[in-house]
Parts: structure tokens; sequence; C-alpha cells
């Protein structure tokens, strides 16, 4: 690089800059903090599903599966996967509970966690408040 | 070596080159478990092999960092470390502490873990590459926390220069974008909205100062091109790196529930984050071009360049791929996404370490450069990990875009498990290029045991530019 732009000119944009954007990033967090309410599906943030969620996590369902399209790439969606069975938890908690110890022969099995029926029913319900996020129309079908 | 004290760094990237094997072996009982859907079942479930690999992956990673910043640090502070006993303690403390938590994962059942160290208390566990049990995840705090003191008091006490201070600045944004992974709150909106804040902006923000830091300190080194120079580089990168990247962190914000202007303000910031991916590509062929010294060490040559070129292209190119909301409304969370986790993990960080390890390790080990011998077969292992890295990425690329075509750009989508079957080709090539991968890695280990040859000359490097 020429002369004319110097060291210390390099260093001043990266502190403006950077100091600049992190700002930004956070007035548009804050912004953002207001907003979701709005989209969120909070209103159906009952005690079930705050446990549901935590079963969720401490079986490492995100090991696998995706939720609104994070997590692994080895299972299918599970974002809309009250929609996929139905509209239905009962066929959730049938699905969870139905998976055999031993998995399927030769193909990619879903352990059995051995939940218990209060634990099934919030992890159902959990995926029932995760489908009714407002998660500008995505995914794009059914399938997930 | 300059200093003794630098010689602890040693350690460091014993352990982490030890762990990025283990790292290996589970990618691929995970690419086998991809095409033959029990392997290992119930007793190695894929979850439990995927925490394994990635947890494995920061782990060796931050060892690596770590050990990059005792050997550089003194050298740049032109003092010895402030204390080489404590960073001796904490490497065993964190080695420690890593290896129970990975033999948590394989021993009991992921529920039972988190039982086990009361996760009730302070849940923290179960989301993606932040699975570490809440205790675990307070000693990396306090691991981290004695690191920065460390060569904080170093970096303070000596001559204070621009790597010195920027890769003080990726390390202590590193620690403190991690405390966001003690934020879990039961919004799912709120809960995706912060974990990005440890995940992106270490991966595109923080981390590439790191990455900055240590290239530019290996270049100066075996370039011996002005530092004012490659100063001014640095600065100007890591300036773009923070100014497209922070607002880039909206490319994660499209479908989790939060506002949809984040789908303008992450396609344009994000589309501009490869240029300084770019612009670090420029920077080292530039340098190597203008090099005022012919260094013995051709190997560690090599890896700097290959650094800026792959990670331009896994993280530049293939995360472009995907990032304008448009194209990742299809993409999204498909192979596509994990063609691009690979290349660009490895591109940017994996061979980063790997080139301060390949300029570092011969000094700690009283040579300059490695025998001419040893040197040839670092460069095998180079190409043969890289040109399959290359092969795996672009396997994956392949079966994400028919998993797009299949199941989500289709007026007849058809279901995941069904898609996944008619795509296996792509999982078997991956599995095969991944076997390549783990041939260049033991070649790489074993070319720390090859000595003879003829000693390596300066004069040898003239061919490499
Ligand atoms: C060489 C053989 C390798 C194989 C067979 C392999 C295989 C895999 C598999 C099957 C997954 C899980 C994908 C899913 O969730 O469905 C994965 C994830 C991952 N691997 Fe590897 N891997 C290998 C090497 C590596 C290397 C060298 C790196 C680092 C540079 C790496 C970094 C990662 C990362 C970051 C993820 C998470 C990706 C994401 O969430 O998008 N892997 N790997
Ligand atoms: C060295 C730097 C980078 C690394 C190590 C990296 C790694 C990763 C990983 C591991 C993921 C998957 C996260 C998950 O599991 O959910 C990811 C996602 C993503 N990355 Fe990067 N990345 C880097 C740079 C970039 C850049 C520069 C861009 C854009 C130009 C980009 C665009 C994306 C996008 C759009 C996604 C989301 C994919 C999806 O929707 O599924 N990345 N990255
Ligand atoms: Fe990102």
């Amino acid at each position: 690089m020429s002369e004319v732009f110097t060291k210390s000119m390099a260093r001043n944009i990266y502190y403006g800059g950077s100091m600049f954007f992190f700002l930004l990033f956070l007035a548009l967090t804050f912004d953002t903090m207001g907003e979701v309410p709005k989209r969120d599906n909070h209103e159906a943030l009952t005690a079930q599903v705050a446990l549901g969620k935590k079963v969720w996590e401490e079986n490492d369902c995100i090991g696998c599966h995706t939720l609104l399209g994070e997590g692994a790439y080895f299972a299918p969606e599970l974002g809309n996967v009250y929609k996929r069975f139905g509209n239905s938890t009962d066929a959730i908690v049938a699905f969870i509970k139905g998976r055999p110890a031993n998995g399927i022969p030769g193909r990619r099995s879903m352990p059995q966690f051995n939940l218990s029926d209060e634990e099934l029913e919030a992890v159902a319900a959990f995926l029932k408040y995760a489908s009714e996020i407002n998660s500008a129309n995505w995914p794009p079908n059914i399938q997930g | 070596m300059k200093y003794s004290s630098q010689a602890v760094a040693k350690l460091y990237f014993i352990a982490a080159i030890g762990l990025f094997v283990g790292q290996i072996l589970f990618g691929l009982v995970m690419g086998l478990q991809y095409v033959w859907g029990d392997f290992l079942f119930p007793a190695i479930p894929f979850n439990v092999a995927r925490m394994v690999h990635t947890n494995l992956l920061i782990v060796w990673l931050l060892f690596g960092f770590m050990g990059a910043a005792y050997y550089l640090v003194p050298e740049e502070a032109e003092r010895e470390l402030h204390s080489p006993f404590l960073a001796r303690l904490l490497f065993w403390v964190f080695l420690v502490a890593g290896a129970l938590t990975i033999l948590g994962y394989l021993l009991v059942p992921y529920a039972r873990l988190a039982e086990l160290t009361m996760n009730d208390l302070l849940p923290t566990m179960g989301r993606e590459f932040l699975e570490q049990p809440t205790i675990t995840k307070i000693g990396i705090v306090i691991v981290a926390l004695g690191f920065l003191y460390n060569i904080g008091m170093t970096i303070l006490a000596g001559r204070k220069t621009v790597v010195n201070l920027v890769l003080l600045t990726g390390l202590v944004g590193l620690a403190v974008f991690f405390l966001f992974s003690f934020y879990v709150p039961d919004n799912l909106v709120l809960d995706k909205y912060f974990w990005w804040w440890v995940v992106h902006l270490w991966v595109e923000g923080v981390w590439e100062l790191i990455l900055g830091s240590i290239l530019a300190f290996v270049l100066i080194k075996i370039t011996g091109v002005d530092r004012e120079v490659i100063e001014k580089w640095l600065y100007v990168i890591i300036a773009m790196t923070l100014i497209t990247g922070i607002i880039g962190t909206g490319h994660h914000f499209y479908w989790i529930g939060t506002p949809e202007y984040w789908q303008w303000w992450g396609s344009v910031f994000s589309a501009m984050e490869p240029i300084p991916f770019f612009m670090m590509t420029v920077f080292a062929f530039n340098m190597v071009n203008r090099r005022r010294r012919e260094h013995p060490n051709r190997a560690a040559m090599l890896w700097a360049l290959g650094t800026a070129v792959m990670a331009f292209l896994g993280a530049g190119v293939w995360g472009f791929l995907h990032t304008l909301a448009p194209v990742n409304y299809y993409t999204h969370g498909t192979q596509v996404t994990a063609a691009h986790g690979h290349m660009a993990f490895y591109g940017a960080y994996v061979m980063i370490v790997l080139t301060v390890i390949s300029y570092a390790m011969p000094i700690m080990r009283g040579q300059e450069a490695s025998d001419r011998r040893s040197q040839v077969m670092e460069m095998w292992s180079f190409w043969l990990m890289t040109v399959s890295m290359v092969f795996i990425t672009l396997f994956l690329t392949g079966a994400g875009v028919l998993q797009v075509w299949m199941q989500r750009y289709t007026d007849v989508p058809q279901s995941f498990m069904v898609v996944q079957q008619k795509i296996e080709i792509f999982y078997w090539l991956r599995e095969l290029a991944g076997l390549v991968f783990l041939v260049g890695l033991v070649l790489y280990v074993i070319s720390f045991f090859v000595k003879g040859g003829e000693p390596a000359r300066a004069a040898d490097t003239a061919d490499t530019a």
C-alpha cells in the first residue's frame, strides 16, 4: 500500500469502524428486543413448555435434528414437526415413546430416551410452541 | 527461540495435535453413520459422536491459540512470559477438564451427565457446540482468565507491538463472548439470538483477529518484510472484518423469529465479509513475493499461503454462496451449511494453528527448520489434508444442492429421510475423502519424528515463491 495511506490511518479506520458498527449492532439488538414479542409466540411459553425445552436440551436432540434450521443435519427438521404430524402433540409423544432401544437394523435410528409421561408431554408442547413462532415463512414446505 | 519461557507452547501444541486426531476419528465414525445408520448404535449415537467431534475441534483450536500466544507474545514483547508456571498449571487443568468432559459424553447418556453435573443449578447444556456441562464451562472461563492475565501482564510490561495488541484484543473478545453461553432463556427466539453472539461473533469476529495476528507474526518472521508494512495490512484486514462481520451476524437472523429487516442488514453486510479474507490472500502472497530473506522452513511458508487461500475459499466463497436471504431460504440447515462449516473451519482456523506449529515447533526443538525429509513429509500431509478437504466440501455441496432440489425447491417435496437415501452416494464419497484426510493427518504426525536428508538450507527455498 502506498505512502499516502499510513499505518495510523489504518488504525483509525479499525478503531472508528469497529466501534461504530458495534454500536449500530447494539442499537439494532435493542430494537429487535422490542419487536420480537410480536413474533415469538411468548403467550404460549408455559411452565410445561419451559420444561419441554429443558428435556430437549438435556437429551441433546439438537445433536441430530435441526430446529428452525439450526443444529445437525442427520435427522429431520423439527421446528414444524407439530404441523407435519397433523397438528398433534399425541403423535409426537407416540413417536418418541415408540423408538426401539436397539434401533432399526441398517437405518439411522433415534435413541430410546426413556422419558417420563410428563417429560414426553412437555417436549411435545415445546415443539408445538416452536412451530408457532413467526419464522418468516420458513421452512419452504411441510417437509422442512 | 529468544526467550526460554516460550517453550511452554510446546505442551499446548502437542495436546492440540493429539486432540485433532481424536476429532477426525469421530468425524469418520459419523461419516459412516450417515450411510450405515445403526453403526455403533446404541453405544455411540450420532449426537454423541457429533459433540465429541465438534468439541474436540474447539478445544484443540483453543490449545493452538493459547500455544501460539505463549510462543509469540514474549518474542514480540521482548521479555520472558510473566509466569511460565501458571501457563503449565493451566495447561493441565484444561487438559484434564477437557478429557473428563469427553469421557462423560462417551460413557454415560447425556441426560445422566446433565444430572451428575447438576445442570439444574444453572442449565446451560444441550445447545450446539456449547454442550459442555456447566461446570466445564466455568472451568473454561477460569482457564481463560488465568491465561489472559498471564499474557496481558507480559504484554503490558514489554514492547507493545500491533501483533500483540491485536492478538490480545481477539483473545479477550473470545472470552467475553463465551460468557453468552451462560445465558439460556426459555424463550427460543432469544436463546437463538444470543447463541450466535458466541458462535458467529467468534468465527466471523474476534477469532479473525487472532488469525490475522498469528499470520502477521509468521509472515514477519519468514519473509523478513518490514514490520510497518505488515502491521498496516493487519489493521486494514481486521478493520474490514469487524465492519462487515458484526452486522453480518444478521445472516443468522432471517428465520428464527427475529424481525424481517435482518434479511436486509444480514445480506448486505455478510455479502461483504469475503473482503477481509480476500485481502488476507493478497497480503500473504504479496509479503512472500517481497520477502527479504530465504527462510529454510519451506513447510511453514506453504501453510501460511495455504491458510490465506483456503480461508478465502471456505469462509469467503462458500460463505457467500448461501448468505443472501433468498438463497439461504432454501439452503438453511442443509448439507450446504455443513460443506461451508468444514472448509471454513479447516481453511481459517485449523490451518493457521498448523502454520504457527510448523514455524515454531522446530525452533523449540533446537533447529531453525526441520530436516529436509521431515519437511517433505509435512508438505505431503499438507496436500493430502487440504485436497481431501476440498473434496469433502464438494461432495457435501453436491449432497446439499440435491437435497434442496428434492426437498425444498420443488412443488412435490419429498420427505427428509427419503431424500437422504437418494443422495447416499455423496456420503460414501465424503467418507472416502475423509479417509484420505486421515492418511494425511497420520503422515503429519509422523513427520515430527522423521530425521535426515540434507539439513534444510536457506538456498532450498529459492523455488517456493
Ligand atoms: C475428515 C473427516 C471428517 C468427517 C468424515 C467429518 C464428518 C462430520 C459430520 C458427519 C458432521 C455432522 C454433520 C451433521 O450435523 O449432520 C460434522 C460436523 C462438523 N465437523 Fe466434521 N468431519 C471431518 C473433519 C472435520 C474437520 C477437519 C473439521 C474442522 C476443520 C470439521 C469440523 C466440523 C464442524 C465445524 C462441524 C459442525 C458443522 C455444522 O454445524 O454445520 N470436521 N463432521
Ligand atoms: C472462518 C470463518 C467462518 C467459519 C469458521 C464459519 C463456520 C460456520 C459454521 C460451522 C456454520 C454452521 C453453524 C451451525 O451449525 O448452525 C456456519 C453457518 C453459516 N455461515 Fe459461516 N463460517 C465462517 C465465515 C462465514 C462467512 C465469511 C460467511 C458469509 C460470507 C458465512 C456465512 C454463513 C451462513 C449464511 C451460515 C448459515 C447457514 C445456514 O443457514 O444453515 N460464514 N458457518
Ligand atoms: Fe455467521
